[in-house]
């Protein structure tokens, strides 16, 4: 039986930037309406890859074939000319304008005169919205959604513009359980309508369970492409790490000291409310919850990084709230933000100022900096954290996810804190990484520090944590004991859809306060 | 040619830009002026004309770097030439000494308190610092023409002539170097060493690259943000005594124009008007570029109006030629 024409075919694509091979000599074909998966460790070429099919990168070699013709994909203007879509990782969206007005972005449709046509446009955008199954408002500004329906936004724009391709780069990584059960009936639905997915993600359940067709990339090379049904988990781990991974959490016994950080009655105006909890020195405290219920505004207030929160927060011995993320950081309370491309790091600099950047002052003497010092403690993180870079000089912005990632790590790692928070630590992060990652935190528990984990990630709460809190709209709905594991995904969800009002209906009632 | 050499080559031209178009230029001027450019009278000149914007583009490299800018640095080096002038006045039976000492303390510190109030209120109320400091621009002109009633103030010491108009080690060096390049000198390497090793200036690049980044990583950056316009406006109060030496006198006129040519030396220099990027030696560069540029206009004998324009087209294709190399140096 002859095989149908690909409909994205790569033929020895190679791309070299000064001291890195980023891809080389990769070829593979996606078959039409065919829900393909790539996956692979970060720094593996994915993400070059998709800039290449998106014209943001021109490939050094190669040839790409679109439904049998050799492309040049010069821009991405092109890309979208040739009904390439991609929605980013890190989303691209105007948060000023409104749904609709992102959806059609650049194509706003026009009313007589050639002015735009806001009834239009908001009728265009709800079609796509409803034929996607999303409650989002086309009204609503882009600034006031949650990174979930951010998301659909970005997919709703790829659907209009009757992509042939449409390449979705870690989708389900903000999202929680029943939002990806959305995202994936909206991906078969698109599939059977003769579009091809390309679908980057590193959770191999989602990779078995959605796609057809499963790519491997290593180290820039291609290492296999194969149905699912005729590869298993261990192999594709294999041939993604190169070596066995024993265990995706490793363990940890738990010595638990004293309460070091006490949250009592915190609040913070249309964000969460009354939220209360403990947590002992070497415990790893999971904070999980639905998108939106206000677990990251817990983590950011905790850190001083929000204002006017109400109720009481004591750490060790010093009393908050806090005014600022610089007087919790002396009270020892240590941060890793959510979004790090925008919260993090200073992607147009070098590796050693990100790392140095929140331990300035132990680096100089009378505020001169001690360059040796520095230049000595960077290169021992880069080591001990495996960052994969040519050197400390090199940007941030040119590092894969989990090696910014690492570094954003090795930025807190520096010295121990008493109070550890970590918005999701693995968001973005291949296997391999993830269970560095978790090996970490495991170290920082057992040296003393409450760990406050946030994720969205249920197994990673239920692998890592010896307590997990669920939030549900703003408020604490309960606190699970996971001493012994025993913690069921069902039992979170639970608690997370008690009394569950999703935000974008009641930002469209005019009850979320801005 | 190999991919590793042409990096290498592509890597020192975008790192040398500014150098190598400042040597051109010099090149340049030397063969069209038949050697006058050459004439260590005439380079000597161009370092004085240089120093007095030069010393305030240093401060200005912070401020932008910060991802701001100061357009007040021209009517502050007005108002506190003005002060100074005036403290100096008030004071004539005092020791020359004392009288110089006095200006420049009053000149420095009502630069330093006028930056320090702009900075504060960019910090603080998050106003666009464009707003403000147009605002404070116009503030400090006006000052000065009041606080002088309009007139120049003269009756300064003889010995501020030195600070102005001298030079420093004559005796040994001859005439050879101006006491207001020296000081522009100093002010070049407190600022270098100010921006590259210390904890203030690590924390100015990190509140110019992602301002959210670096207050999540417990930078206090409205300390730093104050501090630049701060640190620029003292800079105005020295740059205003010494120019008062070289007039021998407090114009309330002097300064005009003064920021866009310092904004065009740190842009020209290399610094990104985005924030985040610029280096203090670079600026120095830029001001040089600018500085010699001019020089050789005028000894050309190019109409003052042509000068306006080709310094425009330099500023222009400066600023081309450092995008399009570093878009090369990206690829």
């Amino acid at each position: 039986m002859r095989e149908p024409t690909p409909r994205v075919q790569f033929n020895g694509v190679s791309k070299h930037y000064p001291g890195v091979t980023a891809l080389d000599g990769v070829g593979f074909s996606v078959a039409p309406a065919c829900i393909h998966a790539l996956v692979g460790e970060n720094g593996a070429g994915k993400s070059t890859l998709v800039k290449i099919l998106a014209g943001a990168v021109r490939a050094d070699q190669g040839v790409i074939r679109l439904d049998g013709n050799a492309v040049e994909i010069r821009s991405a203007r092109a890309a979208s000319a040739m009904g390439i879509a991609v929605v980013h990782q890190e989303l691209n969206l105007a948060a000023d304008l409104s749904a609709g007005e992102n959806v059609f972005l650049g194509r706003w449709p026009r009313g007589p005169l050639g002015l735009i046509s806001s009834r239009k446009l908001n009728q265009q955008s709800r079609d796509v919205f409803e034929a996607l199954g999303v409650r989002i408002s086309a009204r609503s500004q882009v600034g006031e959604l949650s990174l979930a329906q951010r998301q659909m936004v970005e997919i709703a724009r790829a659907l209009s513009l009757k992509a042939r391709v449409l390449v979705l780069d870690e989708p389900s990584a903000v999202l929680m359980p029943q939002e990806m059960q959305a995202l994936f009936a909206i991906i078969r639905r698109l599939a059977t309508q003769g579009v091809s997915v390309i679908y980057i993600s590193h959770r191999l359940d989602e990779v078995f369970e959605l796609c057809k067709a499963v790519t491997v990339l290593r180290d820039g090379r291609h290492i296999s492409t194969r149905p699912t049904d005729q590869t298993t988990r261990d192999t594709l781990i294999r041939e993604m790490v190169g070596r066995p991974i024993a265990e995706e959490f490793p363990q940890r016994q738990a010595a638990l000291g004293e309460v070091v950080l006490q949250a009592e009655g915190l609040s913070a105006r249309g964000r969460f409310h009354d939220v209360s909890f403990e947590v002992q020195s070497g415990e790893v405290f999971a904070l999980t919850g639905l998108v939106g219920a206000g677990r990251s505004s817990v983590g950011r207030a905790l850190f001083g990084a929000l204002p006017g929160i109400r109720g009481g927060l004591r750490v060790g011995r010093t009393r908050g709230p806090f005014q600022s993320p610089r007087e919790a950081q002396r009270a020892g309370i240590a941060y890793l933000p959510e979004d790090r491309r925008l919260q993090g790091l200073l992607l147009e600099r070098p590796v050693n100022e990100n790392m140095s950047l929140a331990h300035l002052r132990d680096i100089s003497t009378a505020g001169v900096l001690r360059k040796r010092i520095e230049r000595h403690r960077v290169q021992q993180a880069m080591r001990e954290f495996q960052i994969k870079a040519a050197g400390p000089e090199v940007l941030a912005g040119t590092l894969s996810g989990g090696n910014q990632q690492k570094v954003m790590i090795a930025r807190w790692l520096q010295k121990p804190y008493r109070v550890v928070i970590l918005d999701e630590p693995t968001r973005g992060v291949d296997v391999g990484a993830k269970v560095e990652i978790y090996t970490i935190i495991n170290r920082m528990a057992s040296a003393g520090a409450a760990v406050l984990l946030i994720t969205s990630e249920l197994p990673e709460a239920i692998g890592m944590a010896d307590r997990i809190a669920v939030m549900a709209n703003g408020a604490l709905a309960g606190v699970l004991d996971n001493r012994i594991r025993a913690v069921t995904q069902e039992m979170i969800l639970e608690l997370a859809i008690a009394n569950y009002v999703p935000r974008a209906a009641s930002a469209v009632n005019g009850t979320q306060p801005r | 040619m190999t991919t590793a050499s042409r990096n290498t080559l592509l890597h020192w031209l975008v790192f040398a830009r500014m150098p190598v178009i400042l040597l051109v230029l010099v090149l340049v001027s030397a063969v069209l002026t038949q050697g006058g450019f050459l004439q260590t009278d005439n380079l000597v000149n161009v370092l004085r004309q240089v120093s007095f914007e030069g010393l305030i583009a240093f401060g200005m490299t912070m401020v932008i770097v910060t991802g701001g800018i100061d357009l007040s640095v021209g009517s502050l080096v007005a108002v506190t030439g003005v002060a100074a002038a005036l403290a100096m006045q008030a004071m004539p039976n005092a020791s020359p000494t004392i009288r110089i000492a006095t200006g420049f303390l009053c000149a420095v510190a009502l630069g330093a308190g006028t930056g320090a109030a702009s900075g504060a209120m960019i910090a603080r109320f998050t106003v666009p610092p464009f707003i403000v400091t147009l605002a404070a621009m116009l503030i400090a002109r006006g000052a000065a023409f009041i606080l002088c009633g309009g007139k120049p103030v003269y009756q300064l010491p003889e010995e501020l002539m030195w600070w102005g108009r001298g030079f420093v080690f004559e005796s040994l060096l001859g005439r050879l170097l101006p006491t207001p390049v020296l000081v522009m000198l100093c002010g070049y390497v407190v600022f270098l060493v100010l921006f590259t090793r210390t904890v203030f200036g690590r924390s100015v690049i990190a509140v110019g690259s992602n301002a959210q980044a670096a207050y999540l990583a417990g930078i206090a950056i409205r300390r730093v943000t104050l501090a630049v316009y701060l640190l620029t406006g003292a800079l105005c109060g020295l740059a205003g005594a010494l120019h008062d030496a070289k007039l021998m006198a407090g114009d309330p006129k002097v300064g005009e124009m003064w920021e866009l040519n310092v904004i065009a030396a740190v842009v020209v220099g290399g610094t990104s008007l985005f924030g985040g990027r610029g280096t203090i030696t670079g600026t120095l560069v830029g001001a040089l570029i600018i500085g010699v540029l001019n020089n050789s206009l005028n000894l050309l004998h190019v109409e003052h109006f042509w000068q306006k324009v080709v310094l425009g087209i330099v500023i222009l294709s400066a600023s081309l030629l450092d995008a399009g190399l570093r878009r090369l140096g990206a690829r």
